[in-house]
This record gives C-alpha cells, structure tokens and sequence, in this order.
C-alpha cells in the first residue's frame, strides 16, 4: 500500500468511528467533540484530494466557530444526558428510515458519478488557492457576490434581531 | 509498496524536535524573563536565589509544579478535565510549523529548508490552530464542574472569537499588499526591501491588540481575572496540568510574537545587511545562523513587549473589551483593508484615476 492509500482508510475510519460516536455518546457535549472529530478527518480527506484551501477553511469555520459556538451553548444550558426529553418510539422509528433512505440516495448519487473518480485519481490542482480564486472572481463572479450579499444581510438580521430587547427596556 | 525518503524523513523529524524543544526552553525562560522584567518595573529584584541571577528559577519552579499533589474534581469528568490542559498546549505548539525560522542550510551536501512546512496557505493554517486554540480553554474549565471556571471559559471563547475577526481583517489588507499566503514568500519579500510593517502600520497595530487577546495576556485577561474569578478556567487545576496551561500561554506568547516578525518586521531578514550578500561572503551556514539570532532577537523584544503592557496597563471591564473589539477594532480595520484595496487599485492603473 501507498502512503495516500493508508493515510486514506485511516481517516476514513476515523471519520465514519467518530461519527457513530456523535451519534451514540450520551453526553451532548462528548457528541460535538466527536463531531470536532469528524471535521478533521474530512479535512485530511480534502489535503489528500489536493484541496488546501477547502481544507483549512473548513478547520476554520466548522471546527473553529461554528462548534465553538455549539459548545458554548451546551455548556451554558448544562444539558445532560438525565435531562434530555424522552423521545416517542415511533420518531426514533421515523428517524431511522429517514436516515437509511438519504443513505441510499447518497450511495446510488456516488454510484452513478464515474466523473468524479477519475479526476480524483489524477489529483487536479483546482483546490489550490490560487486557481479557486481565480475561478470564484470570473467564471462564477455573480453567485459569489449575491452570496455573500446573502451573507451580509443575515448578519444584519442578527443584529436587529440582537438589538430588539434593548429598545423594549427602554420603553417598557 | 512503502516508499518514504528517509533522508527528507529524518531531516524534519530532527526539525521538529528542535522547534518543539525549543519552544519549551524558551517559554520556561520566558516566566523567569517576566518575572526580572515585573522586578524591574517594581523597583523590586526579582528572583535571585537559585543559582547566579536566579537563572535555575525555572527548573526549581517546573520541579515544584511536578511534586505538587495532582488534584481531580470527584464531579468532573475525569478524561475531559486532562484533555483540557493537553488541547492548549498540543495547539499552542502547532503554530511552530508554519515558521520560517531562517533561510537554510547546507549539511551533509544537502539544502535544508529551516521551516518545517512551507505550505502554500501558511496564514490560513495560522488562523484555523488559533482558533482550535479555545478548545482547551473551553473543555478545561467546563470540566471543572466549577462556576467560576465555567465563567472563565466562557468569557475566554467569547473574546477569541471576537478578537478573531478583527485580525482576519486586519490580515486580509496585507496579504492584498503581499500576494501570498505563504509564510516563507512573505519573509521573502520583504528581505532587504521595505518592511510590511511600513507598508500596513495600521494593520499592524490591530494585529499586536488582537494578539495579546488571543493570547489572553493583560490587559485582556479576563479568563482569570483573579478579583471577579478566583484563578478563572484553571481554578481548580493544579500540579503540572496548572502548569501547561500556564505554560501554553507562554508558548502562544513566543510563537504569536514569531508570527508578528514573520509578517510584518521581515522575520529572519537582518536589517541594514544585504543577506544575498553576506551568504555569498561567509557562507550560507554562518548567514543562517545570523539571520536566526536576529530572528530571534527580534522575539525577544516582542516578548519583552508583552511583559512590559503586563505591568504597565490595567485590565479592562469586560463591556470595554467588546466594545473595543466590535466597534472599533473592526471598523478601523474594514477601513484599512478599504484603503488599502484602493491603493493597490490606483498603483495597477499608474496612479490615475
């Protein structure tokens, strides 16, 4: 075996052990750690892919902020795992065929995609940060800008929303 | 078939281990340098017992920590409660790879790169250890079982994440000025040419606030401030896990004031010296290691930078930091990266309109 292809199975198993365990530990807090987990093991996927940038940029905004921010709630509710609603039998029923069937959806899409191997195997240099740039600013300049104008007035939504308890203070 | 290029193999290893090791005996050093520099700017002494100047006050301080009895909360989480102290400091030393420590050198007939990964995104990599950098911070003090550190741990996260931003920012004007995302090209171009420094004074001076946030160092430590916390998200630490945290903000200390050389005070470039020069002149070997002394004297006087604001500034009230995270450091940034968008502009079309 070749370096890629045992660095490959390792981070696989990695990915989909740590996974599982987001979903079967029963503290909400060992589960976002888990989940910190499988990150990193997706981002090793994306540098063995030649993808840099996509790499690092995920580390930094899921594993960096957003889980950073999960915890930070988690920990502030102190939720525990005796403090967690009984669930309905029939929903963690309902949840467990709707999970086989994305799983199936998946699967038969990766199946079907003979493209993508094949690029993968070459190990193209359309990660690398340089031709993504590239790419973003003139093939794909309109979507990226209306993105990231979607972006912006989220934020400023979540400052009005943010700002609406302090005026009610005010005038009560 | 395994093929691995064993010569390429034992060269990092050999690199790695002297950042690593490195950065410990100089974060070790660094207590003992704050605790001179504290004495000084008291009117006081300082440590001066052990041995001549006090200088074994490390090695008797690290011995202390090691015989000290280890305490674990009954209610905590046991794994959690180490892996705190293990997540800050295993993040604190990760920052290390991504330096250029000095051009290179030539041994055994072979051109050794002294960095250990020159990665085409340097800066990136930057950011994404920083920001895991929370974590350990976070974990600890949830695992703590304690209020008080619960607190601290809170407030630390949230004053990362702030200060983050802004120094996303403030780094986005001076990669448009340089380029490149690489550490390596960055020190490079700025190697007997102007320093970046002069290039983005103000993204500097947001960069040098941001960092003493990240490194939660006074005036920004309200992750233990003392008066309102007891010891904040190390409370209820002790023994040599009190001392990795403690450690690790030394570590992050040192290599935040690296990454500063690096980016904007021309890293390993010695000033006034043509290095081209001088390497031709007395070989590459005795430039190397020239350039690493000013490297490194040029750590030190950042380090002594951080001690100095320590003992001179107050901390501030936990409002004031956001305030200043969020409504000034931002915009005064956003306005930078503006301005410097425009410059660059009118230079690309010879200084017309």
């Amino acid at each position: 075996m070749e370096v890629t292809q045992i660095l490959f199975w390792f981070l696989s198993v990695l990915a989909v052990g740590a996974a599982i365990g987001v979903v079967l530990s029963k503290s909400p807090i060992y589960s976002v750690l888990w989940l910190i987990v499988v990150f990193f093991s997706i981002s090793g996927h994306y540098i063995l892919m030649n993808a840099q940038f996509l790499a690092i940029v995920n580390i930094i905004v899921y594993a960096g902020a957003i889980m950073v921010l999960f915890l930070f709630v988690i920990m502030l509710m102190n939720l525990n795992a005796d403090a967690e609603p009984a669930k309905n039998k029939y929903l963690k029923f309902a949840g467990v065929i709707a999970g086989m069937c994305l799983m199936i959806v998946l699967v038969a899409a990766l199946a079907e995609s003979s493209d993508i191997k094949v690029s993968l195997a070459r190990g193209s240099d359309v990660g690398l940060i340089k031709n993504l740039g590239r790419s973003l600013f003139t093939t794909y300049v309109i979507p990226f800008e209306i993105s990231s104008i979607l972006f912006l007035s989220a934020m400023v939504g979540a400052v009005v929303i943010g700002k609406k308890d302090e005026q009610k203070q005010v005038n009560p | 078939m395994l093929v691995i290029d064993w010569a390429i193999f034992i060269e990092k290893l050999v690199l790695i281990i002297s950042v690593v090791s490195g950065s410990l005996v100089i974060a070790m050093y660094s207590t003992y340098m704050e605790r001179k520099v504290a004495a000084v700017l008291q009117d006081r002494r300082g440590p001066s017992r052990a041995g001549p100047f006090g200088i074994l006050q490390p090695l008797a301080d690290g011995l202390k920590l090691f015989f000290k009895e280890e305490i674990i909360p009954s209610f905590s989480s046991k794994f959690l409660f180490i892996l705190g102290p293990c997540l800050a400091m295993l993040t604190a030393m990760m920052i290390g790879a991504v330096i250029p420590w000095g051009n290179k050198v030539h041994l055994f007939g072979r051109d050794i790169s002294l960095q250990i990964a020159d990665i085409n995104i340097g800066v990136l990599y930057i950011f994404g250890v920083v920001s895991m950098g929370v974590y350990g911070i976070m974990i600890g003090g949830w695992a703590s079982n304690n209020k008080f550190s619960l607190l601290g741990a809170m407030r630390a996260s949230s004053q990362i994440i702030s200060y983050e931003l802004a120094m996303g920012i403030s780094l986005i004007a001076l990669l448009m000025v340089t380029g490149t995302l690489s550490l390596k090209e960055m020190v490079g171009g700025q190697m007997d040419h102007w320093w970046n420094i002069f290039k983005q004074p103000l993204g500097f001076l947001i960069f040098l606030v941001c960092a003493f946030a990240e490194c939660n160092r006074t005036p920004f430590d309200l992750a233990e401030a003392e008066n309102e916390l007891v010891g904040g998200y190390h409370t209820e630490y002790s023994s040599m896990k009190l001392g990795f945290y403690l450690f690790a903000e030394y570590i992050n200390m040192f290599l935040s004031s690296a990454v500063m050389v690096s980016l904007f005070f021309g890293g390993y470039d010695i000033p006034f010296v043509n290095d081209v020069n001088l390497a031709q002149n007395i070989g590459i070997n005795w430039a190397a290691i020239l350039q690493g002394l000013c490297l490194f004297g040029k750590i030190v006087s950042f380090l002594f930078l951080f001690m100095w604001v320590r003992w001179t500034i107050p901390r501030f009230r936990y409002d004031q930091l956001m305030n200043l995270g969020w409504k000034i450091l931002i915009p005064m940034a956003l306005f930078n990266m503006i301005v410097t968008g425009g410059l660059i502009l009118l230079k690309q079309n010879n200084w017309h309109f």
